[in-house]
């Protein structure tokens, strides 16, 4: 069934379009991630303007994040406070980003530069989560007689001042670092058009050392708020959030969102993590093959001139 | 003297002796949520004077529809270091955004080049590149890509010799808008031609606007764009609300 989008002004069929929303829906749900960085460009290459599928994505991922922040509300696996602070660092961190990412446009070449982006931030994440989470299954397999894993040593995040405690994330860390996280990956939202769960994610488990299992529900509640902003901004500036297009994307991605949060519940942190890892890495892989390899139309059109 | 006359008249006769009428199937195209493109039925006929002389050279039609102009940027992609960028850009001054030409027989038969230009015929007439910046080298090649892009997005089209004339009086065809179509005023022009020079012409109209909920939709994105986010981010919240407590109910 085609149907007109109004404001992108194309006609594309709707099972395409909420087929691709339930897809992404369930990647959401099991990896706490937006979705954002899989979407956008598979809005591109079914012909929707760049612009439209940025500012409509930001939209979808409202609802697909929300979904699953409920689901995992009533499982007890969001830390509220965490999520908190990485926010108030998101929000200033988005507001910033969308002030580079309008110098930028200035210079033009800002299309290069956020594939740029894309494939230096979707290469070191997907690498170093293959590399650990494939470690950690291997050690799973082998079962070495070990004590449990001593108790950590204080390390510099117990150092900074603002020592706050963590309760559903079993941590005391500083403030400090949850909010530079928080604002770091705000500006890559802010220019790379996406949630930013896919930088979070890694960067909780990694740098903040919480548990996999609250980590998805919090990264999923921070987005909420950082892609709700996003929504609000473009449609008041660019006037490109498509109703039509949100709504079919978001139906078939709040159902895919609960299927992939149970999904999720269902598989070992570790597993969860490699196929993420693959999932990031071939996004990259094919990013960059685009970048690399001539394309076959030299040619591009763009809007207005003068 | 009455010869004289006489020989006048027959060498001013085929510039105003056929005239063409034609009309439309519709003179407007609604876009609603399920425009899936529409097709258009031209048809016309030629009024005469006087009857056909017999060594007169064979009559022709064409037609063309032009959607609105506007300029358009176009960038080209060199490889620097590796990878593939966007390096040159031009602003092709005028192109249409939708334009289709049909005839009755091969274009170049049909009109010459002078009358093309004299007309505004053709794609290499109607994408026009007024001047590009001296830096950039064969500046001819971007209305090309123009003409080119447009083509495979099934905008710009030429159906040859897909007119149907009968008896040189009655004339038929039909020219599909695609989905992709813009809002505007679309020029519909039909040419008689004999001997690749135009004898006569006629002009119409069709107005290509949103109807219904897309009109709604996007009145209200374009004039209240706060209210319209704000809506846009409640739908998304009871959506993902909706479905969160469907799958508790469906999971007791």
């Amino acid at each position: 069934m085609q149907i007109y989008l109004p404001i992108a002004e194309v006609s594309v069929n709707a099972f395409l379009l909420l087929g691709l929303g339930g897809m992404v829906g369930v990647l959401s749900g099991m990896f706490g991630v937006g979705g954002g960085f899989l979407m956008t460009p598979l809005l591109f290459f079914i012909g929707i303007p760049p612009a439209v599928a940025v500012a409509t994505e930001a939209n979808q991922i409202v609802a697909s994040s929300f979904s699953g922040v409920l689901a995992h509300l009533r499982r007890k696996t969001v830390d509220l406070k965490m999520g908190t602070y990485l926010l108030i660092g998101g929000l200033f961190g988005a507001a910033l980003g969308v002030q580079i990412f309008k110098a930028l446009k200035q210079v033009g070449q800002v299309e290069l530069l956020v594939t740029l982006c894309y494939v230096v931030f979707l290469g070191i994440v997907g690498t170093l989560m293959f590399i650990e989470s494939l470690n950690a299954i291997r050690r799973a397999r082998k079962p070495v007689p070990v004590s449990p894993p001593p108790p950590k040593e204080p390390g510099w995040m117990q150092k900074l001042p603002f020592q706050t405690e963590f309760k559903q994330s079993q941590l005391t860390i500083s403030a400090i670092p949850p909010v530079v996280i928080g604002a770091l990956v705000g500006i890559l939202a802010a220019i790379m058009g996406v949630g930013g769960g896919f930088i979070m994610v890694p960067a909780m488990i990694y740098i903040l050392g919480m548990p996999t299992k609250v980590v998805v529900g919090t990264s999923l509640f921070q987005i909420i708020f950082v892609t709700g902003f996003t929504t609000l901004m473009h449609a008041t500036q660019n006037f490109t959030v498509d109703a039509v297009l949100a709504v079919l994307l978001l139906v078939g991605g709040v159902i895919g969102a609960q299927i992939g949060t149970r999904l999720g519940v269902m598989l070992r942190g570790e597993q969860l993590r490699i196929l993420l890892a693959i999932l990031v890495l071939g996004v990259c892989g094919k990013l960059l093959f685009d970048l690399v390899w001539m394309p076959s139309e030299l040619y591009s059109l763009g809007e207005g001139g003068h | 003297m009455i010869r004289a006359v006489m020989l006048m008249l027959a060498l001013a006769a085929p510039a105003t002796a056929e005239q063409v009428v034609g009309a439309l199937s519709q003179d407007r195209v609604s876009i609603t949520a399920n425009f899936d493109g529409s097709e258009i039925s031209i048809y016309g006929a030629v009024k005469r004077e006087a009857p056909v002389p017999q060594d007169a050279p064979a009559l022709n039609v064409l037609i063309t529809i032009e959607g609105p102009s506007e300029p358009v940027t176009v960038r080209r992609k060199e490889r620097r270091l590796g990878i593939w960028v966007n390096t040159d850009a031009v602003v092709v001054d005028r192109a249409p955004s939708f334009y289709s030409i049909s005839t009755t027989a091969p274009l170049d038969d049909v009109i010459s080049e002078t009358e093309r230009l004299r007309h505004n015929i053709g794609f290499d007439k109607v994408v026009r590149l007024v001047g590009a910046p001296d830096s950039v080298s064969n500046a001819e090649t971007f209305p090309e890509a123009v003409v080119r892009i447009r083509q495979n997005n099934g905008l710009y089209t030429q159906l040859d010799s897909s007119i149907d004339l009968r008896e040189e009086t009655l004339f038929i065809t039909a020219v599909a808008l695609p989905a992709n179509l813009v809002e505007g005023a679309y020029r519909a022009r039909m040419f008689l031609t004999r001997d690749r020079e135009v004898v006569s012409t006629h002009e119409t109209e069709i107005l290509v606007a949103k109807a219904g909920m897309e009109k709604w939709i996007y009145d209200l994105a374009h004039n209240q764009p706060l209210l319209y986010g704000i809506l846009s981010i409640a739908v998304a919240l009871f959506a993902g609300w909706a479905a969160s407590e469907a799958f508790r109910l469906l999971r007791r």
